[in-house]
């Protein structure tokens, strides 16, 4: 009988781990986007429809925001675009992927069935790969706007990409730790998660090219205890932490590596460029240093930056999606661009057919603010520029440290 | 030994740690158990419902009214799960009461996702907690000296409560024969809601110095700590206080050694196979079996 009751708390627990695992049900598959919901059903009338696939919960959650509040910034200025000679309203249709492989189909599916002529996202590597082959068996273009695992467009035809990938970003970070005079670094990622482990392989090869000592570790997911982490990069001697990962995590080391006392640099790839990893560099009043490579360095464009700070800090909703500062992230520069890449695909393919779109997107061209971007044949944007950012203890921001170009 | 000691004190002391932290949770998981034979799924999400309160009340309250408001919340808070989710199910099979707890966790979960937007809340510091401390040259919060000691604290005022007031007496009746003593002339109910008020006093104290030290909660936060609280508490034997202080403070120590030893990818894999191990060795838990500690 012990024994049979014993079975029974074993079940019961692995059943409550499984359902905790997906527990991120969400609040409503709409979440905070009205326009989400009603408009199911083929496209009809003068309005074009943009699948936003983006987390909006979760881990990436708050990137995920940031990136959809570029994209709505430039609906908000450019709500129209002529194709074929029409005036089409553009509306945009959100659905969240939860920042898990396992909620990337149905999500996918919802933007499909709301009959998308193309999709923009989404934040976070592993989401994009895992619905990759769902977008393409409908046939719907998605371009991404900040996943830069090599995966999501090598072999998915259908995706493309306006930004750079981890080859180049993995490399430019280790010059970058190797340019500061340092020689022994701590990599640290998400188990099981695309874009980290993906990064701190390019990160790994490179440095170790440069002959610089790697330690490595991972963490699990939903972690908050990354002490132990810490005391193994001191340790093994770290000078330096790499640590790619999401923000919600990155906050915890960086407030954690405070309190231990461990004050070597931190850097990171384009997820820390970000108003939440400031904020939390403030918190523990930027004991460490912290550097992020990032697709757009603030200050570059005065006049479209003072624009959309004054939009986000127009709507208390904008403000909160941004984590409550004006500070612009790089992902937020990259959707706005990345909108109007859809725009200029629905131009060139003059319909709103996804098939059309699919077949005018490799010729399409635009100049963004963050850099000219065309396509290659793997359906990756060309570019040879990358900002490093790091924090400024004074102004409390992450501000221009170097321009990378490769 | 002593320069091993001196190099790993980090791993220790964040064990011990952590290990309190679980203890506070675990004790909840396991009077509930030892008076109504429920295994309270709900009780990690109330334990990340604390950490919200305390988030929302310090945006508009004082540290001082913030703290004391957390506690009283949380203890309503349980109150009124078990008077909803648990009492009108009373004489039902036990099976129906488990899946109500798992539907009150969801419930919890949920709203706190609606509520927080799914965006990681960033807890606020609390003074003196947060500190920084050097002990033998390993430097942390002030927060890892604190928990074991108020954990062992309250512990014992729990033991005595249960020792030698009356209300104590009661619940330990009820542990060893719920009718019986229904029969003694024991409210029954009131019992009941005193374990859930005492089990939602010592996660909200818990989630106090959890959250302080890693200052993030997000709808799942009270997750992965519930668990691995659940797990100590089994470890223990379930029903047993003694042993789930004595197992989180042992699941909290290896899961900080495994990730010290350089296997950080298996620290959860090794609770949760100790679990395993333990169930197939001794189903009981290391202590029980001692019908008597039951409460």
């Amino acid at each position: 009988m012990k024994k049979f009751l014993a079975l029974i708390l074993v079940l019961a627990m692995l059943m409550a781990f499984g359902l905790c695992g997906c527990g991120t049900a969400p609040a409503d598959n709409g979440g905070d986007t009205a326009e989400g919901g009603d408009s199911a059903g083929a496209p009809a009338g003068d309005t074009v429809y943009i699948g936003v696939y983006e987390p909006q919960s979760g881990d990436n959650g708050s990137g995920g925001k940031q990136e959809i509040l570029g994209m709505q910034y430039a609906n908000s200025l450019t709500p129209t675009v002529d194709i074929g000679g029409t005036t089409y309203n553009v509306e945009l249709v959100y659905a969240d992927n939860e920042s898990a492989n396992d909620k990337a189909v149905s999500a996918a599916n919802k933007l499909i069935s709301a009959g998308c002529s193309v999709c923009l996202g989404s934040y976070g590597s592993g989401v994009s790969m895992a619905a990759a082959d769902t977008f393409e068996a409908a046939g719907i273009p998605i371009i991404g706007v900040s996943c830069t695992n090599v995966l999501v467009t090598d072999g998915n035809e259908i995706y493309y990409r306006i930004c750079f990938t981890d080859p180049d970003q993995g490399t430019i970070d280790a010059n970058l730790v190797h340019s500061m005079g340092y020689n022994n670094v701590y990599c640290l990622a998400m188990l099981g998660e695309d874009y980290g482990q993906g990064l701190v392989n390019y990160f790994v090869a490179a440095a170790e090219d440069l002959g610089m000592t790697v330690t490595q570790d991972q963490f699990p997911e939903g972690n908050s205890d990354f002490t132990s982490y810490l005391t193994n990069a001191k340790n093994a001697g770290a000078e330096v932490i790499f640590a790619p990962c999401s923000t919600g995590y990155a906050q915890l080391i960086i407030q954690q590596a405070a309190a231990q006392g461990l004050t070597v640099p931190l850097v990171a790839g384009d997820t820390w460029d970000s108003g939440v990893i400031s904020d939390a560099c403030v918190a523990a009043n930027g004991a460490n240093e912290v550097y992020c490579s990032t697709f757009y360095a603030n200050g570059s464009n005065p006049e479209f930056e003072d624009g959309i700070r004054e939009w986000i800090n127009g709507d208390s909703t904008n403000l909160a999606n941004n984590g409550g500062t004006d500070e612009l992230a790089a992902t937020t520069v990259l959707g706005y661009d990345a909108y109007y890449v859809a725009l200029e695909a629905l131009k060139a393919a003059g319909s709103t057919d996804p098939a059309a779109v699919w077949e005018a997107l490799p010729g399409v061209t635009y100049d963004g603010v963050t850099g000219n971007i065309a396509f290659n044949d793997t359906g990756d944007a060309d570019r040879h520029q990358a900002f490093i950012k790091n924090f400024d203890a004074e102004s409390g921001t992450l501000v221009f440290y170097d321009l990378i170009e490769f | 030994m002593i320069e091993f000691l001196h190099t790993n004190m980090a791993y220790l002391l964040n064990g011990i740690s952590v290990g309190g932290q679980y203890a506070l949770i675990a004790i909840g998981y396991t009077m509930v158990y030892g008076v109504l034979r429920l295994i309270n799924f709900a009780h990690g999400d109330v334990f990340m419902v604390a950490g919200l309160v305390m988030i929302y009340a310090t945006t508009a309250m004082p540290m001082y009214i913030s703290i004391p408001l957390v506690l009283v919340a949380t203890v309503v808070l349980g109150f009124l799960i078990e008077r909803a989710a648990y009492r009108p199910l009373r004489s039902a099979p036990r099976m129906s009461v488990m899946i109500s707890a798992i539907g009150v966790s969801y419930l919890l979960q949920n709203c706190a996702l609606y509520f927080t937007g799914g965006l990681p809340q960033v807890y606020p510091s609390i003074p003196f907690l947060s500190e920084s401390v050097t002990i033998w040259g390993a430097t942390t919060k002030m927060v890892t000296i604190v928990t074991p000691i108020l954990t062992l604290v309250l512990v014992i005022i729990l033991v005595l409560l249960l020792k030698y007031t009356k209300i104590g007496m009661a619940m330990r009746a009820v542990s060893k024969d719920f009718e019986a003593s229904q029969l003694m002339g024991i409210k029954i109910d009131m019992v009941i809601s005193a374990t859930f008020v005492i089990g939602c006093f010592l996660a909200a104290v818990g989630s106090l110095l959890y959250f302080t030290n890693y200052s993030s909660v997000i709808p799942t936060s009270g997750a992965m700590p519930g668990l691995k609280a659940f797990v100590a508490a089994v470890f223990g034997g379930i029903g047993s206080i003694p042993g789930a202080v004595i197992g989180a403070f042992i699941i909290g120590i290896c899961e900080n050694i495994i990730k010290g030893l350089g296997w950080t990818t298996f620290s959860d894999a090794f609770s949760f196979a100790l679990l395993i191990v333990i169930l197939m060795v001794k189903p009981t838990g290391i202590f029980g079996e001692k019908a008597t500690d039951k409460v």
